[in-house]
C-alpha cells in the first residue's frame, strides 16, 4: 500500500489551503472529504470576507493570523485567479461616546499591523456612503478589507493542488483512525490510507476525528449563521463592508458586498448542538432585517431573493492549531471558527511550520505550477470580449442560465474541472443562483451533466446521494411513471 | 449598425400574435428573437386543454395553440425567426444585442416589441423558513420535467399556493402516480381559475387548505415534511394549529413575475410594484416605438387575452413604422 507523506481530513478552505501550499514540497499528499464535492461544509456558507484584522484581539491566534492572511489572500488571489475585491470597511457607531470603542478597536488592530485605519466622520460618510443611516455619526474605516467567493477560492486552490500532485478523494468519510508503526492507518468509506502524517480539518466533525485517535479534551459546537442574499440590483446599495461594533460572540450583522455583485445581509450567531441543522427562522429573518435597516434604512424585505444559513465549528474562543505529542505526527487545525476563511493561507503556512518542526523534511519541487488556467465567465466580460470569446467556440454563445448569463460551455467546463452535483455547478459558475433560482435552467443543465458524466438524469443530484432530483424517469423505469 | 424595422424578443404566443399581425398591418421585415430551440414558449410544456375557448372557439391543449401559430409564422419569409438568441443588453435608442451559438449581434430596431413572458415567484421570494433540500421546485419547472423531459419530480407532493400552474400540477402529478398530500393557500379563496379548482382538485378528491400557511420546510438531502398552520385575518399563524405533512416535493405556485429586466436596462419608466412597464395606453411604454406585451406587460389569465391584445402590439408597430418619416 502507499504510504503518504502527509494526508488532510477536509476539503475546506482550510484543508485546500494547506493541500495547495504543501504542494510546493516534494512530498506525497492525499485529501480526504466526505461529501461528494469540495466545499460542501462550512466553506460554502459564510459572508466571504477577508477581514482586515479589526475583529480580534491582537494577542488571539485568530486576530494574529487574519492580519497576515489578509495580505496572504491577495498573491495567492492572483495565481490563482480567484475575484478578490478589496473594498473596504467600515465600523460605525451611533453615539459619539462609542469613539472610545472604536479606538481601541484601532488600537488593537494597529498593534496587529493593520494598515491604512482611518477615523471618519458625517461629511465623509454622507460623501462616501450616501445610504447610511443619518444617526451614524463616525466610523472606522478599514480599507484592506476584502470580499471573495468563498466557494471558488476552495474549488481553485484544490484544482491547483492537484495540478501540483496533491490526490484528492471526495466521497471519502474518514471513520477510523489506527497507528500501527509509525504511520497512520486511515479507515475511510472509500478504502484504507496510510501516511505519516495526518492534518484535521474536518470542520464541525474536527472533535469526532479527534477522538478516533483518543482526544478528548476537544469539542465543537456549532453557532449558526443566517444569511440573505438581496436582488443584484442593489449592487451599488453601499461602497463598503458596513459593520456595527462588535458584541463578545459576534462581529454582529453586517451588510456584506459579495463578489458576485448581489449584497447580503447577516449573520446572525446562535449557539446550538446539531451540527447538521442548517434551516433558517422567522425569528432570524426579523433579527438581520432589523439589524441591517438600522444601518442602511432603504434595505426592504422584497429585496431578498436567497438565503442559507451556515454553521462556525465553535471550541471556546480561539482556533486550535497544535501536534499532539500524545499521537506523534496528527496536527489538529480545529475550532476555526470566523475568520478561517481570511485566515486559511496564514493557517497553511502555521502548519508547515509545525510539520517542519516535528520531524517532516521539507524540499522544494524543481516545478511549482502557481498558476491555474482561467475559467472564462462570460457574464465577466464586456460584450466586445464576449463576442470574441463566443466567436472562438460557439458554445459560449449557448446561453443556458439566462438570468446569469451562463453558457454550456462554462457547465461543461465546470463538470470537466470537478462538479458533480447541480450545487457544485452553481458554486462554480452562478448557474442557477439568478433570480429564477433555477426554473429555467435546471432541465438543460441536467441533461448536459447526464451527457457529460454518462449517468441517466435520475441519477443527478443537488448536493450528493439523497438528494436526487427526479423520482422516476421514462427513459429507464417505463412502468414506473405511468 | 445593422438596422431592422421590426423586432420582436419572444416567440411564446405574445411574439407570435404581433409578429402576424404586424405582417398582415403591413410590415415587411420583422425579426422575431427567441432564446429557446423552439417557438411557443411556456405553451409547450402546457400539454393539457383548455387553450383557444375564445379565440379559436375550440378545446385545444398548448402545444396545438402554439402550432396554429408556428404553421403560418413558418410560411412567412418575411418574417425572420431566430431562434437560441438570449437578448442581453438594450438602448433607449433600441440598439439591442443578441447572443447565439457562436455569434453575438447587435442592431437597432425602428420598431421593438417586447414579448418577454414572466417568471415564476420562488420560494426565496416569501422567505418560507427551513432548510434548502432537493425537492423544492417552481411549479412551472415541474411541469417541464415532466411534460416535456418525461421526468417525475417527485412522489408525495405538498403545493404551496393555488395559482393556475399549481393546480394543473395537482392533477398532473396525479395522473403519474404521484400522491399530492394538500395544496395550502394562504387566502380565503383560491388564486386561480373557478375551472381549475374544479377539474384539477375536486375532480380527484385533492385537499385544499384554505387559510392555511407554510411555517417551515424540513429535510437534510431532500424534502422530508413541511409545519404548516392556520391563519387568522392578519394572515398570523392561529395558535394550537399546527400540523406536519411527510412529503417528498414541495411545489411552489405563489404568483407570476413579468420579466422586464431588459426594458428596465433600456431606461423605460417602471412600475416596481408589479415588474412592468408604466404605460399609459395598452403595451405602450415611455419609449416610442417600444411596446410589451403578453405576459411581460401584465399576467393574463388565459392565453386568448394574450394574444389578442398582442396582435394589437402588433397592428400599433405597424402603424408606427408607416408614419415613421
Ligand atoms: C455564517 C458564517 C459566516 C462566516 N463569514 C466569514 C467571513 O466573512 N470571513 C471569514 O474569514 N470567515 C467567515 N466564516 C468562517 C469560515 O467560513 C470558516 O472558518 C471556514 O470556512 C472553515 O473552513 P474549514 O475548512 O475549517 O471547514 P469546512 O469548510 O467545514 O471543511 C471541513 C470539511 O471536512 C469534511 N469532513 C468532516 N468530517 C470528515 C470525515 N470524517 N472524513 C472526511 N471529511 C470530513 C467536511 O465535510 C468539510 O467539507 C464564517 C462562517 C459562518 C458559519
Amino acid at each position: 500500500m502507499k504510504l503518504f507523506d502527509v494526508i488532510i481530513i477536509g476539503g475546506g478552505v482550510t484543508g485546500a489551503a494547506m493541500a495547495r501550499e504543501l504542494s510546493r514540497y516534494k512530498l506525497k499528499i492525499a485529501l480526504l472529504e466526505k461529501e461528494v464535492e469540495l466545499a460542501f461544509g462550512i466553506s460554502k456558507s459564510n459572508s466571504g470576507i477577508i477581514h482586515p484584522g479589526t475583529q480580534n484581539p491582537s494577542l488571539s491566534l485568530k486576530g494574529r493570523l487574519c492580519a497576515q492572511g489578509n495580505q496572504l489572500m491577495r498573491g495567492l488571489a492572483q495565481e490563482l485567479g480567484v475575484d478578490f475585491k478589496e473594498v473596504g470597511e467600515l465600523i460605525v457607531i451611533f453615539q459619539e461616546e462609542e469613539k472610545a470603542r472604536l479606538r481601541s478597536i484601532a488600537q488593537e488592530a494597529e498593534a496587529l499591523g493593520v494598515p491604512g485605519l482611518q477615523m471618519v466622520d458625517r461629511p465623509w460618510l454622507r460623501q462616501h456612503e450616501p445610504n447610511l443611516s443619518p444617526d451614524i455619526v463616525a466610523a472606522l474605516y478599514a480599507p484592506t478589507a476584502g470580499i471573495i467567493s468563498p466557494y471558488r477560492l476552495v474549488y481553485d486552490l484544490a484544482e491547483n493542488a492537484m495540478k501540483n500532485g496533491v490526490e484528492i478523494y471526495t466521497a471519502h468519510k474518514v471513520t477510523g483512525i489506527i497507528r500501527p508503526a509509525d504511520y497512520f492507518e486511515i479507515q475511510s468509506t472509500g478504502g484504507i490510507f496510510r501516511s505519516r502524517y495526518l492534518i484535521n480539518a474536518a470542520g464541525l466533525w474536527g472533535d469526532e476525528i479527534a477522538n478516533l485517535v483518543g482526544i478528548q479534551d476537544i469539542v465543537i459546537k456549532p453557532r449558526k449563521g443566517e444569511e440573505y442574499l438581496l436582488d443584484k440590483k442593489l449592487e451599488n446599495l453601499t461602497n463598503h463592508l458596513v459593520f456595527p461594533l462588535p458584541t463578545p460572540t459576534s462581529k454582529g450583522i453586517i451588510v456584506i458586498k459579495t463578489s458576485d455583485g448581489n449584497p447580503m445581509i447577516g449573520p446572525t450567531a446562535q449557539d446550538g448542538e446539531d451540527k447538521e441543522d442548517l434551516a433558517t427562522t422567522d425569528q432570524g429573518l426579523n433579527q438581520v432585517l432589523a439589524s441591517a435597516q438600522k444601518l442602511v434604512p432603504a434595505i426592504n424585505r422584497d429585496d431578498i431573493i436567497a438565503y442559507f444559513a451556515g454553521l462556525r465549528a465553535v471550541a471556546g474562543d480561539d482556533f486550535i492549531i497544535r501536534h499532539e505529542n500524545q499521537c506523534p505526527g496528527l496536527i489538529n487545525v480545529v475550532g476555526i471558527q470566523s475568520p478561517g476563511l481570511t485566515c486559511a493561507p496564514a493557517i497553511a503556512l502555521m502548519v508547515i511550520e509545525i510539520l517542519r518542526q516535528h520531524g517532516l523534511s521539507l524540499q522544494k519541487k524543481r516545478r511549482f505550477y502557481k498558476n491555474r488556467k482561467p475559467f472564462t465567465h462570460l457574464f465577466a466580460l464586456p460584450l466586445g470580449k464576449a463576442n470574441k470569446v463566443i466567436q472562438k467556440n460557439a458554445a459560449y454563445g449557448d446561453i443556458v442560465c439566462r438570468c446569469e448569463m451562463i453558457s454550456a460551455q462554462e457547465i461543461r467546463e465546470a463538470i470537466k474541472r470537478g462538479a458533480t452535483t447541480l450545487d457544485g455547478i452553481k458554486f462554480r459558475t452562478r448557474a442557477q443562483a439568478g433570480r429564477c433560482h433555477g426554473g429555467f435552467c435546471t432541465t438543460r443543465i441536467m441533461k448536459i451533466m447526464a451527457e457529460e458524466l454518462n449517468l441517466p438524469c435520475s441519477e443527478i443530484t443537488k448536493r450528493g446521494p439523497g438528494s436526487e432530483i427526479i423520482k422516476a424517469s421514462r427513459e429507464n423505469e417505463a412502468n414506473d411513471i405511468t | 449598425m445593422i438596422s431592422r424595422d421590426l423586432v420582436i424578443v419572444g416567440g411564446g404566443p405574445a411574439g407570435l400574435a404581433a409578429a402576424l399581425a404586424a405582417y398582415e398591418n403591413g410590415v415587411k421585415d420583422i425579426l422575431l428573437l427567441e432564446r429557446d430551440q423552439y417557438l411557443g414558449g411556456i405553451l409547450n410544456q402546457c400539454i393539457h386543454p383548455g387553450f383557444g375557448l375564445q379565440y379559436f372557439k375550440a378545446e385545444l391543449t398548448g402545444p396545438q395553440y402554439a402550432e396554429r401559430f408556428i404553421q403560418k409564422i413558418n410560411h412567412i419569409k418575411e418574417i425572420e425567426v431566430s431562434l437560441k438568441s438570449l437578448v442581453v443588453h438594450l438602448t433607449k435608442e433600441k440598439a439591442l444585442t443578441y447572443i447565439k451559438p457562436g455569434a453575438m449581434q447587435t442592431l437597432t430596431a425602428k420598431a421593438l416589441i417586447m414579448g418577454t413572458g414572466c417568471r415564476e415567484r420562488t420560494r426565496e421570494m416569501i422567505q418560507i423558513p427551513g432548510t434548502r433540500p432537493a425537492g423544492i421546485f417552481p411549479a412551472g419547472l415541474a411541469q417541464k420535467l415532466i411534460n416535456i423531459e418525461g421526468l417525475l419530480p417527485g412522489r408525495e407532493v405538498v403545493i404551496i399556493g393555488s395559482g393556475d400552474i399549481g393546480l394543473i400540477m395537482a392533477r398532473r402529478f396525479t395522473l403519474e402516480g404521484a400522491q399530492v398530500k394538500a395544496v395550502i393557500e394562504i387566502q380565503k379563496e383560491s388564486r386561480g381559475l373557478i375551472r381549475n379548482v374544479v377539474q384539477c382538485l375536486d375532480d380527484f378528491n385533492l385537499p385544499l387548505y384554505l387559510r392555511h400557511k407554510i411555517l417551515k420546510i424540513h429535510g437534510k438531502d431532500r424534502v422530508e415534511k413541511v409545519t404548516v398552520a392556520e391563519v387568522d385575518d392578519k394572515l398570523q399563524e392561529i395558535p394550537g394549529t399546527r400540523f406536519e405533512l411527510a412529503c417528498d416535493t414541495v411545489l411552489i405556485s405563489v404568483g407570476l413575475i413579468p420579466e422586464n429586466e431588459l426594458i428596465e436596462m433600456a431606461g423605460v419608466a417602471m412600475d416596481e410594484k408589479t415588474n412592468s412597464p408604466e404605460s399609459s395606453e395598452l403595451s405602450t411604454t415611455s419609449i416610442p416605438g417600444l411596446w410589451v406585451c403578453g405576459n411581460a406587460y401584465k399576467i393574463y389569465d388565459v392565453v386568448d387575452g394574450v394574444t389578442r391584445d398582442s396582435a394589437q402590439a402588433g397592428k400599433l408597430a405597424a402603424e408606427y413604422l408607416r408614419n415613421l418619416p
